[in-house]
């Protein structure tokens, strides 16, 4: 992975010490609180429902064991014992206090972290799939990009007072695990027809109020000019974005409302005009960043490890596990697992911080020290070698990680809700956990197979409940939490929105409607369909209808009731 | 008001005129760019008032008879101005870049390597946050990694310039 060097670790360092500085100008009233919250917001400090929350940025989700044994350091003895994995992989604490947040960033350097515009108007962390430099189905590593974007978007002079906020995900895969296409830009790694490498382009997707779809603004931009092409990206939106209403603000509304054509023309415009190679980075760069992304030292292995065979014959739970967590390495021998941060009954994406140490330990052990993070809040071992599979397999179990739920039903993405969110209008994680216990069966989880859940307590849409393929919102009606339940969304290459059932439920029926929903796709289903493959093959009318006489039949038992 | 450039406090030469008759009396007349589109200035050099959503090419017409361009921050937090001065030094405006209203000394090393020179503050602002500010909070960071903005080498030519040398 990637390591800093003098540059780096300077730039860090500094921002820790300027940060420090514009606490106290707060503190002596230099500042005013209004002047104070965007600077504090770029350094990651939000003010939650409760108490502040310190967002740390997990680069493209990647991460070492010694720095995730650092983070549980800093959970100790600056948190309650925990941290909290996010849809944009990064970690959030939520409890610090602000006297502490100098100190904590400091250790956060010591370990090459930081926690640097994970927040504000500016643009965030860069996202890629998680299963970069790994995955069997990658046609090129994402990281080096995604590295090359934290670098120059970091403090950009022009870039930090955007009119909203701005995100940015790379994947090299075909299959797309980043959901490019609901990011304000999204990167896909491919070559043209002489070979040569390059990023098909897309700007505008998003979720939020008015979740939209990326548009490919550009079909094939040679991999040298990247900078230069992002900064025509922004140039364009930091002049024209809509700064009157933070509702429209986003970059999706301007290509919206100018037409994904006519902004093509204005980014194209303006790239003619700037002068590329003074913006770009040099060729020896960006093959200095992609050296520390280099193929670990694989052994050489057989394909198949018998070790691992015969034991998953003899333990039914380790071959479920690898059947559901492991995920297809590129290189023979090795396999990379999903560890799930979902038990039953759990709050999705937490860890504590005992989890976080046995966790860094055991990504040492078997994997190379290497670590990332998941945009669904889980983690994963990309280089584990089938043969200390078993092991491995023992070692998660005995701290509560090896649940062998991946991508199922119980597998849900969930924000923080109106447990600690000041702008949420429902609670959103404790609906995860009672559709998780409905659906705890580990037979019925099998048979009910891949289905994203995803829930947001709020119509900002931090659970991504647009793009998945049940997805739930909580709003507020007449003083009361109500949801509303969608179908059909995915944030992969078939990128769609979800399409709404019907009247929104109270919580406690949202289990039971989750139930009608699933009864409707298993006698639907044809072959090995999954859920979505059955929602886009048949539309959403067979799960309307079904969704209908649900709500008939809970109204009529609450009428009996009373 | 005050003046603030990157070595201090700067007397202000240039006076705000609302109409025609103003611009010609006034030595060193800022004139708001609708005006000056509509009469001749007659004391040339002079400078230009313009809002920051103001397209580039009507201000670029103005370019050989103003010494001075002052693009206005109707609030710090709105950072179009950061991009105009960027696409006004582009179009080879060489006089002097002046940033007008309630920025920050947060902002200062950013609006200097977008390309402004000075910054206009509304005297609340400068008694609340002093030159002596300003000055320091430009020199809050000392290395960026964008190329092509500031005055220093940005991290990735340090990067090439150090990998040369260790060549040699
Ligand atoms: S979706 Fe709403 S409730 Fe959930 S974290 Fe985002 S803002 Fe908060």
């Amino acid at each position: 992975m990637y390591r800093y060097d003098e540059f780096d670790e300077r730039f860090v360092r500094e921002r820790v010490d300027q940060f420090r500085t514009q606490i106290a100008r707060r503190l002596d009233g230099s500042l005013s609180e209004d002047e104070f919250k965007p600077l504090r917001l770029k350094n990651g400090l939000y003010l939650q429902l409760h108490a502040y929350m310190l967002r740390i940025a997990v680069p493209y989700g990647t991460m070492s064991g010694r720095q995730l044994r650092q983070l549980a350091k800093i959970a100790r003895e600056y948190d309650k014992g925990y941290g909290h994995f996010t849809t944009r992989q990064n970690l959030q604490f939520n409890w610090p206090k602000l006297k502490d947040i100098p100190a904590i960033l400091d250790l956060l350097a010591d370990v090459e972290m930081h926690a640097i515009q994970t927040s504000g108007n500016c643009i965030r962390n860069t996202t890629a799939d998680q299963f970069s430099g790994v995955a069997a189905d990658e046609s090129e590593d994402p990281r080096p990009t995604a590295e090359l974007l934290r670098q120059w978007s970091s403090q950009h002079p022009e870039f930090v007072w955007l009119p909203r906020k701005f995100k940015i995900a790379v994947t090299g895969a075909e299959h797309d695990r980043a959901a490019i296409k609901v990011h304000d830009i999204g990167l896909k790694l491919k070559r043209n027809e002489a070979g040569e490498p390059g990023y098909e382009i897309s700007v505008g997707g998003g979720l939020g109020r008015t979740p939209m779809i990326g548009k490919v603004i550009r079909e094939f931009l040679p991999k040298d000019e990247l900078l230069a092409y992002v900064e025509a990206i922004m140039r364009v939106y930091n002049a024209e974005g809509r700064r009157d209403n933070k509702f429209k603000a986003r970059v999706k509304i301007l290509v919206h409302e100018t037409g994904a054509e006519e902004f093509t023309r204005r980014v194209e415009d303006e790239y003619a005009k700037l002068d590329g190679p003074t913006i770009n980075a040099p060729q020896e760069e960006i093959e200095r960043i992609a050296a520390y992304f280099a193929a670990p030292d694989y052994e050489d292995l057989p394909a198949e490890s018998v070790t691992l065979d015969s034991a998953r014959r003899e333990d039914a739970g380790l071959d479920r596990f690898v059947e559901q967590n492991g995920f297809a390495h590129k290189q023979p021998g090795y396999i990379a697992f999903t560890v799930s941060l979902k038990p039953v009954g759990g709050v999705p994406g937490d860890m504590s911080a005992d989890q976080m140490d046995a966790f860094a330990d055991i990504a040492e052990k078997y994997s190379l020290g290497e670590l990332r993070v998941t945009h669904s809040q889980n983690l994963v071992l990309p280089y584990v070698k089938k043969d200390d599979v078993p092991a491995l397999y023992t070692e998660l179990k005995a701290h509560g990680l090896a649940t062998a739920n991946a991508g199922l039903v119980t597998d849900i993405i969930a924000c923080p809700g109106l447990d600690y969110c000041a702008l949420a209008t429902a609670k959103s994680i404790p609906i995860a956990q009672e559709i998780a216990k409905t659906f705890a069966d580990d037979a019925r989880q099998k048979e009910i197979g891949e289905l994203p859940i995803k829930i947001s307590g709020c119509i900002n849409a931090c659970g991504h409940h647009h793009v998945g393929a049940i997805g739930i919102l909580g709003l507020e009606k007449g003083g009361r939490e109500n949801y509303q339940i969608t179908i059909g969304g995915d944030a992969t290459e078939h990128a769609s929105l979800g399409e709404r059932l019907g009247p929104g439920i109270d919580g406690e029926d949202v289990p039971g409607a989750i139930e009608a929903i699933v009864e409707t796709y298993l006698g639907e289903k044809q072959g090995s369909e999954s859920f979505i493959e059955t929602v886009r093959r048949v539309g959403a009318d067979p799960f309307k209808t079904r969704f209908a006489s649900f709500v008939e039949e809970r109204s009529k038992a609450l009428e009996a009731a009373e | 008001m005050t003046i603030i450039s990157a070595e201090g406090e700067r007397p202000n030469a240039y006076t705000i005129v609302e109409t025609a008759d103003e611009a010609k009396s006034a030595s060193k007349p800022l004139v708001p760019l609708a005006l000056a589109s509509e009469i001749e200035v007659p004391a040339i050099p002079y400078g230009l008032l313009v809002p920051n959503d103001a397209p580039v090419d009507e201000i670029a017409q103005h370019f050989s008879s103003v010494d001075l361009i002052a693009v206005t921050f109707p609030a710090f937090a709105d950072g179009r101005g950061f991009s105009l001065a960027k696409r006004l030094r582009r179009e080879g405006f060489e006089g002097t870049l002046r940033a007008s209203g309630p920025l920050i000394a947060d902002q200062f090393a950013d609006a200097l390597a977008c390309g402004f020179d000075e910054v206009d503050l509304p005297d609340t602002m400068a008694n609340r946050q002093p030159v002596q500010q300003w000055l320091e909070m430009k020199d809050s960071m000392t290395v960026h990694y964008q190329t092509g903005f500031g005055e220093g080498q940005s991290i990735l030519q340090q990067r090439l310039a150090a990998r040369k040398e260790a060549a040699q």
